[in-house]
């Protein structure tokens, strides 16, 4: 690793040594020994099962009569949309990007029209799963077809079938942002690139489908909710305000979650449904996803068209960027769909500087399945299309790919700079990054072998993609999520108590499934406590156990919530300062803290463990005035500004010319994600990130057929990669602190998701240029590439 | 309903169960063995993985009444006592897992493809995992998870 | 996730097998259920009775009559691929079987199930074609023998009826033969978009035996007779061979589906029938 500057001066002690130690996860033992409670499997006594009967039709008028099924055998209910209307909140959209923005009322169960296939009709609830999926049988319904809408383009235009008729319209919002002298920059420019790229629709596909069960206890009007989810705090807060149980009385558990990507983070209908059916029955209820269920009814992510202008001097400075955007929201707005495209809003720009930039984004509504989060949220996008974009304008003007985006980015003594869309990257080093990933690649030898192949007509040729990417972490300034529209904030909260027994628990907010907080909050406070990492246990992902929280998404976990964790700590030991100084029988100045204890400057032994000052506090025989009993202390954290992690990723696809295939020889990462507390966990986030970037790139694309079927519903037909299907990548780092933040960290759940894509679709295309190719739509599939030379070629096979 | 009689994890069961109940279930549902998951409805994911007579099969992709006779090992029961198996800690030194929601097919297909080719290459690692989807890691390390056991274990023999 | 319900048989003999299968137009054999459990899971199927096979001894094993190899219906890919006659009598058919699905699959599932099963994607139908085995198939009516082209028929369709079951298929002995299974997917695990078996054989110099057997290139796996016939009789040279396998779709109706539309198909089996050629003549 390249250290390129030095740490902040006020970043976490290192005596211990813990912060920067690849620590084997305290997470681990009781996943790799099935000791673990997803959610479904965790069983209560009486527990009745939930089975849902969704639309196979994607428009259509339903009438629906669920009473036969009733008299099933074990079943206990059935309702039709219609019978729960009144009962059924509204699913929540939080994010209004427009004042005057269309957001359709969304019930969890169609009332008497559904909109894509998939939408949930009808509910049966039974003694058995079995029992109730056999019921759905026997639920009548009349399907009236209703023309269906499924391309944004065809839903925009006059007289398209309109996916909710009281809307009329299918557009959700229109949105726009102008940032310097746009036509001036356009004006006559040399350099033209115009180009529309097309962001296919993806299924997140966390391995864990989705499961609820929600216990009552009628008597007291009490509830316990367990989903899989990343966001228990928000399931709490919507169950609370739609359904009018305070809040005191719903605890939502968040227990082992198998992934979320995205997919998770939301209120769906399902979660509505068995809170409103457990107060209706006074009975546990359970539903869990089937994984063809789980295609049609949780999130898709990306569905984007993107037209794009660059204009450059005939040197290739960049000198103004245009974006129009069509984006794909499904059928209804989930908790955030609109803003997912808008989150790349200010990132289109990437790491260069430019004169110019303007933006703009409709919103439309399809017969699809609703798209949200998934792993990069619009940065993938953005990322996408500027580095694409690079990689075009130096093929147009023959320039090295690398050497154009050299005369465009921001020079590491420019920062912090405020880029052209509003936002101030806090620090990077884009030339470190690049050298090192130049010379881990061994960039010239390979473009010398391109150079022989091409030379050879090698039916394998060979290409090189780059992309030097930034994206923006830490969700979020909640006075900046105010400004944009956003009904809630962007902070987090954490506690950290010393128990009696010295002993440490740090209650947080951010709820992981998969990321490990507990491994890397562990660090960071015996760091700053001075205890030893396995002394320190971490709450999270219960609402009873952790009231305050904001949860985990937007790459925040650790930029945000742990921030949070350091800051809390920080108080505990001011605190135990105090108390420490009172039972010595000196000042507070005369004391120093290091590893744990706090000693009396001059005075050999006269010395306190942290823990002893805990047993202290909890006794409470000799307080000082004014300082409560126990050692314990909150701190909830609004984070200044977003950091920006940065990379460089350097791709050589093969690609057999004869059949399409595109096999990845060689990738390299060098990431800059600021100051790293786990190496280990970073490196696996990069990994489990490039799969999904890679996957996008080549792989993945959900598809429907021309009445709104989807026709990769299945693992079997979308494809997720297996291990076969991937290459090794090589992995190094920069390590340039954030300045937006006192640990100096950035985020990287989803830089390699976002650095990726572009990287190898670059590749891909940089092979075939000679062969007159400019573009290969996503994913690059065998057919995909093949049709692509075929065409360049001149059609004839 | 059709009686069987199997071994789950070293203990003798015989149960009654409905000749659609998939492996998966019975095991989940029957024998409270709930540390094997279900990830899909096609066969395709493997998260399901358990081994029947020392071979690794879908659980999900298998009736409980075609158990029959058989020996079942699942996560719960693969390694005896509080150790683990070199498997499961070297998925641990290499972090190999992050949401586990894969881990427990992954560590018994590995422990099958690792009792056929005791010290396999990373290609044949990748190619004997190809009926376990993950998610979360890019499976780099938990090819390299698998060759450490795979030496570990050699190491032992 | 969870079938409709059924009823389920486990008869010791092909006889009984098949007085269920007579007596219930609606029952169904299970042999791995490889294919079948995630059709009964979706519920696209929904049979009244699953008959299970495992329990009938004489469908399990490989055996050697004469110069063939007699492989039982329910003798598993596994067994197949660790099985030493098959190795060097039929090498092409432990090619093939080696990509079918993934280990645990190939643990479960078997070949007569794959073959009963028709999937014109799957591996087994195109070897199968390709080693021109012959099918034995029991019914009401007794015994019959089915060449493996006639034994395909449609899609996940064989010419078998409802109440026959496959007992076993007859190889003829392929030693010393030149062969390739070259299969294109998208992904490890996926069916393939096209596959070709290719069994070449060469006296002095020249090719005197040409078999190829295309997979997913039509409703049925398809033998590939041009490129046989232009193969067979040249010295195998790649001039021969790249004329040949521009034959390959002649003849053949492939799908179009998400992995392919009908002319890519119909380009790679050109592609990939030269490589299979290449490969199996060692040109």
């Amino acid at each position: 690793m390249t250290t390129t500057e030095t740490r902040t001066e006020n970043g976490p002690a290192r005596r211990h040594g813990e912060v920067g130690a690849a620590r084997r996860r305290k997470e681990d033992a009781h996943l790799l020994t099935g000791q673990t409670t997803w959610t479904d499997n965790i069983q209560l006594a009486g527990t009745l099962h939930v089975a849902l009967l969704r639309s196979p039709m994607a428009h259509a008028r339903v009438r629906v009569d669920a009473s036969a099924a009733a008299g099933e055998p074990g079943v206990v209910a059935a309702y039709s949309g219609a019978d729960l209307a009144d009962e059924l909140p509204g699913l929540p959209s939080a994010w209004q990007v427009t004042p005057d923005w269309v957001a359709p009322e969304h019930k969890p169960l169609a009332v008497d029209e559904a909109r894509y296939a998939g939408d949930a009709i009808a509910v049966v609830v039974a003694d058995t799963r079995a029992h109730a999926v056999d019921a759905l049988d026997a639920i009548e319904v009349e399907y009236e077809p209703l023309p269906v809408v499924l391309d944004m383009e065809q839903a925009m235009a006059d007289g398209a079938p309109l996916v909710h008729a009281d809307a009329g319209t299918n557009v959700c919002f229109r949105y726009s942002d102008t940032f310097g002298d746009v036509a001036a920059a356009f004006a006559d420019a040399p350099v033209l690139i115009r180009r529309r790229y097309v962001q296919q629709r993806l299924v997140p596909c966390a391995m864990e489908p989705r499961s609820v069960l929600v216990a009552p206890v009628p008597a007291s009007g009490e509830y316990t909710v367990w989903s899989s989810t990343q966001i228990p705090h928000f399931v709490r807060l919507f169950l609370a305000l739609l359904s009018g149980v305070p809040e005191s009385r719903i605890r939502v558990i968040a227990p082992d979650v198998g992934g979320g990507f995205g997919s998770k983070l939301d209120i769906y209908a399902e979660e509505m449904l068995l809170f409103a059916l457990a107060r209706k029955l006074g009975r546990p209820v359970k539903w869990t996803e089937t994984r063809s269920e789980a295609f049609q009814a949780t999130i898709h992510g990306r569905d984007q068209i993107q037209d794009l202008e660059l204009a450059a001097d005939a040197d290739g400075r960049i000198r103004g960027l245009r974006v129009a955007l069509l984006a794909d929201m499904g059928a209804y707005l989930q908790l955030l769909t609109p803003a997912i495209p808008l989150l790349g809003r200010a990132m289109f720009p990437g790491i260069y500087k430019m004169d110019a930039y303007e933006f703009g984004c409709t919103g439309v509504f399809t017969d699809k399945t609703p798209t949200d989060a998934y792993r990069g949220a619009g940065r993938p996008e953005a990322t996408f299309a500027i580095e694409r974009l690079l990689d075009e304008l130096a093929a147009e003007l023959s320039v090295d790919p690398l050497e154009m985006r050299r005369r465009n980015w921001i020079r590491h003594e420019e920062f912090p700079y405020p880029q052209i869309a509003g936002l101030t990257y806090d620090s990077g080093n884009y030339e470190a990054a690049t050298a090192r990933a130049r010379e881990l690649f061994d960039y010239d030898g390979l473009r010398a072998e391109q150079a022989r192949r091409r030379e050879a007509h090698d039916a394998v040729q060979l290409g090189i993609g780059v992309s030097t990417y930034t994206e923006m972490c830490g969700l979020a300034p909640s006075r900046w999520l105010g400004e944009r529209g956003y009904a809630g904030g962007g902070w987090e909260a954490a506690t950290v108590r010393l128990l009696p027994t010295g002993k440490v628990e740090a209650v947080v907010g951010t709820s992981p499934h998969g990321q490990g907080h507990v491994t890397t909050f562990s660090q960071l406070v015996a760091d700053t406590l001075g205890v030893p990492f396995d002394d320190i246990e971490v709450v999270h992902g219960d609402t009873a156990a952790a009231p305050a929280g904001l949860d985990t998404y937007g790459s925040r976990s650790l930029a945000v919530g742990g921030v949070a964790v350091w800051r809390a700590a920080q108080r505990v030991v001011a605190k135990a300062k105090t108390l420490a100084a009172h039972l010595l029988e000196v000042s507070e100045d005369d004391l120093e803290f290091a590893d744990g204890t706090f000693a009396v400057r001059g005075t050999p032994g006269a010395t306190k463990t942290i823990q002893e000052v805990a047993f202290a506090a909890f006794a409470a025989h000799s307080m000082p005035d004014g300082l409560e009993p126990t050692l314990s202390a909150d701190f909830v954290l609004d984070p200044d500004d977003f950091s920006f992690p940065h990379g460089t990723h350097l791709c050589a696809a093969e690609v057999d010319t004869e059949t399409g295939r595109v096999t990845i020889r060689k990738y390299v990462a060098v990431d800059d994600v600021g100051t790293v507390v786990n190496p280990l966990i970073v490196e696996g986030q990069v990994h489990g990130g490039l799969a999904q970037g890679i996957a996008q790139a080549l792989h993945e694309i959900a598809v429907y057929d021309a009445d709104g079927n989807l026709t990769t519903g299945t693992m079997a037909d979308y494809t997720p990669p297996t291990a076969a299907d991937l290459p090794s990548f090589t992995l190094d780092r920069t390590e340039t602190p954030s300045t937006t933040n006192p640990l100096g960290v950035k985020g990287v759940g989803e830089a390699g998701t976002i650095a990726s894509t572009p990287a190898v679709v670059n590749a891909v295309v940089d092979a075939l240029r000679p062969y007159g190719v400019r573009d290969v739509a996503m994913p690059c599939t065998p057919e995909r590439v093949w049709r692509a030379i075929h065409e360049a070629q001149g059609g004839a096979s | 309903m059709t009686r069987i009689s199997v071994t789950v994890d070293g203990l003798d069961a015989v149960d009654e169960v409905e000749p659609r109940t998939l492996l998966v279930q019975y095991l989940r549902e029957d024998r409270g063995r709930t540390g094997t998951p279900v990830g899909c409805d096609t066969g395709n994911c493997g998260a399901c993985t358990v081994l029947v007579d020392g071979r690794a099969v879908k659980s999900c992709s298998m009736l409980a009444v075609q158990a029959d006779g058989g020996e079942i090992t699942t996560i719960q029961g693969l390694s005896d006592g509080d150790g683990m198996h070199p498997v499961q800690k070297a998925f641990h030194e290499r972090h190999a897992l992050q949401c586990g929601y894969c881990t427990p097919g992954m560590v018994l297909a590995a422990v099958d493809l690792l009792r056929e080719v005791p010290d396999p290459t990373e290609e044949q690692v990748r190619e004997g995992l190809e009926g376990n989807l993950c998610r979360c890691t890019g499976y780099q390390n938990i090819v390299a998870a698998v060759r450490d056991a795979a030496a570990e274990l050699r190491g032992a023999s | 996730m969870i079938p409709v319900g059924f009823d389920y048989v486990r008869p010791s003999t092909v006889e009984d097998a098949v007085a269920v299968l007579a007596a219930d137009p609606d029952a169904k054999v299970i042999a791995g259920g490889q294919s079948l459990l995630p059709v009964l899971r979706l519920r696209l199927a929904a049979p009244t009775t699953l008959v299970d096979l495992r329990d009938v001894e004489s469908l399990h094993g490989v055996r050697v009559a004469g110069d063939e190899l007699v492989i039982g219906a329910m003798t598993t890919h596994d067994e197949i691929l660790h099985d030493q006659r098959v190795a060097e009598h039929a090498p092409l058919l432990a090619a093939a079987t080696a990509t079918v699905g993934d280990r645990q699959v190939r643990h479960l599932g078997t070949f007569g199930g794959s073959l009963s099963h028709a999937d014109p994607a799957g591996d087994l139908p195109a070897a199968a074609c390709a080693l021109a085995a012959t099918m034995v198939a029991v019914g009401p009516n007794g015994r019959r023998e089915i060449a493996a082209d006639d034994f395909f028929v449609d899609y996940l369709t064989t010419t078998m009826a409802p109440d026959e079951i496959l007992v076993e298929v007859r190889v003829g002995d392929t030693a010393g033969w030149g062969f390739r299974y070259e299969k294109f997917n998208r992904m490890a695990q996926a069916w393939a978009i096209v596959s070709v078996a290719a069994l070449v054989r060469r006296a002095g110099g020249g090719v005197t035996d040409t078999r190829v057997a295309l997979g997913n290139m039509a409703r049925r796996p398809v033998r590939a007779r041009a490129v046989e016939q232009a193969f067979t009789g040249t010295g195998g040279d790649i001039g021969a061979v790249t004329a040949a396998a521009g034959h390959a779709d002649e003849g053949t109706d492939p799908p179009s589906d998400v992995n392919g539309a009908a002319d890519y198909r119909a380009h790679l089996s050109r592609v990939l029938t030269r490589r299979a050629l290449v490969a199996a003549v060692g040109a």
